[in-house]
């Protein structure tokens, strides 16, 4: 395999519900369901999503997102400010962490 | 994750995907139409469209007709009577007044004058900058006069978006001229003078939705700018001219054609702007829309001058047809 991730696979995504089709159909009904205008509109669901992404760090998401978030009508300071949003969460989570290490250092030192 | 979305609009309209491996292999526009039963035909033209001339004082980079400060084609006084003249005899409801920039047609204001009283609707197209000049107000007080709807491009709530579609500069001049309107009453709720945003996308995507983005550009513009307008109109770009150049420079050229032609929604058809438009260009040649009119196909595929039309286009004529037309028929469309 020449590469794991290829632009051309987020195309076949539905050819997973060839093997599962009513769990991928569920999914997909979800799916639709969840990013759907509700209390939320798209447009902020899609800046939620792309936060997401680069916290799972999913290279399909981040282009299909990215997309998403231009078309809902987001611009690139509102996207980037989600991704800042991420990050901090991401970093925060490990660095509070931290205070586990200094438990366990405080316990075994003098 | 984009497939899930593409999935459930495609749920919509089963049999509208096409093969859009690449552009080349999608369908025709016309094949697309004859795939759904669909024939594309002139309604009764109720608009005729005025294209004044393809001066801009600015080059914007969506533009279809690479209008800017480097062309001269400007409708001359003798065009104007033969449009004037075609007016009065077919009595349109709608005259739609466009460029390039129109308030940079030198006899902007007889043309103004002169068409007013033969429709009901007078719409004045406007980039907003042109008008915001220093050198157009009795043009703005003019068309307050005669009640004419504005329509102002504005396609984002922020400059760096506008700007880099537009140039710089162009967002503030922008929020200028609209604030500048609302204080002659225009968008203002009661007053009757309609002023109406066109948001197009800033770049290679389509557009979002207008009842979203009336929704959001209404309360910031409120918020920030106090300002106020009617309706928004959210479209998609066509790739033509100085856009189509863009997309080709950056790559994105067989990608933008391939997504509008897998947005092709057939109910979209019935309502297109060409069924009931006529437009008229620079020079008095007619085509069934501002695109045809950018791609240079002649209305009905027959180049005719606005003096030899004897009454409106007849209902039931073939429009002519090329591949940018998928743009109109994306999605929900392009009324």
């Amino acid at each position: 395999m020449e590469t794991y991730y290829k632009p051309g696979d987020l195309l076949k995504f539905e050819e997973i519900g060839k093997e599962a089709p009513e769990m991928a159909k569920k999914f997909f009904d979800y799916y639709a369901t969840v990013f759907a205008e509700g209390d939320l509109t798209e447009r902020e669901k899609s800046l939620i999503a792309l936060a997401v992404a680069h916290a799972i760090q999913c290279p399909y998401c981040i282009d299909a997102y990215t997309q998403a978030c231009l078309e809902k009508g987001s611009n690139p300071a509102e996207m980037t400010e989600a991704i800042h949003v991420a990050t901090a969460i991401r970093g925060g989570a490990s660095l509070v962490h931290g205070v586990q290490m200094r438990n366990v250092s405080e316990n075994l030192s003098m | 994750m984009a497939q899930v979305s593409r999935l459930s609009r495609a749920k919509s309209t089963p049999s509208d995907r096409l093969d859009t491996g690449s552009f080349s292999r999608a369908a025709p526009f016309s094949l697309a139409l004859t795939r759904h039963n669909l024939k594309l035909e002139r309604d009764k033209t109720t608009t005729l469209q005025v294209n004044t001339g393809l001066l801009c004082n600015q080059a914007c980079r969506h533009c279809h007709l690479s209008a800017g400060p480097n062309r001269m084609e400007i409708m001359r006084p003798d065009t104007i009577d033969a449009v004037v003249d075609y007016a009065a005899a077919v009595r349109f409801d709608t005259i739609d007044i466009t460029g390039g920039a129109p308030e940079l047609n030198p006899h902007i204001t007889d043309l103004i004058e002169r068409m007013a009283p033969l429709s009901s609707t007078l719409m004045f197209r406007s980039n907003l900058s042109a008008l915001n000049d220093g050198n157009h107000d009795t043009l703005m007080t003019l068309l307050t006069g005669h009640r004419a709807v504005i329509v102002a491009s504005f396609p984002a709530i922020n400059a760096a978006q506008t700007d880099s579609q537009r140039g710089n500069g162009i967002f503030d001049v922008s929020i200028d001229a609209l604030q500048k309107l609302n204080a002659l009453g225009y968008g203002r709720e009661g007053s009757g003078l309609e002023l109406n945003l066109v948001s197009n996308p800033t770049g290679a995507f389509l557009p979002s939705s207008q009842e979203q983005t009336e929704k959001r550009f209404r309360q910031v513009l409120k918020d920030k700018w106090d300002i106020d307008f009617s309706n928004l109109f959210s479209f998609a770009n066509v790739p033509l001219g100085r856009f189509r150049q863009w997309l080709r420079q950056s790559n994105n050229l067989d990608m933008y054609l391939e997504k509008l032609a897998g947005h092709f929604n057939p109910c979209s058809v019935a309502g297109v702007m060409c069924r009931s438009l006529v437009s008229v260009s620079w020079d008095g040649y007619l085509f069934d829309c501002d695109f045809n009119l950018a791609a240079g196909i002649y209305m009905g595929g027959r180049k005719i001058h606005v003096s030899k039309m004897e009454g409106p286009p007849r209902e039931g004529t073939p429009i002519a047809t090329a591949d940018h037309c998928y743009t109109c028929t994306a999605g929900s469309g392009f009324t």
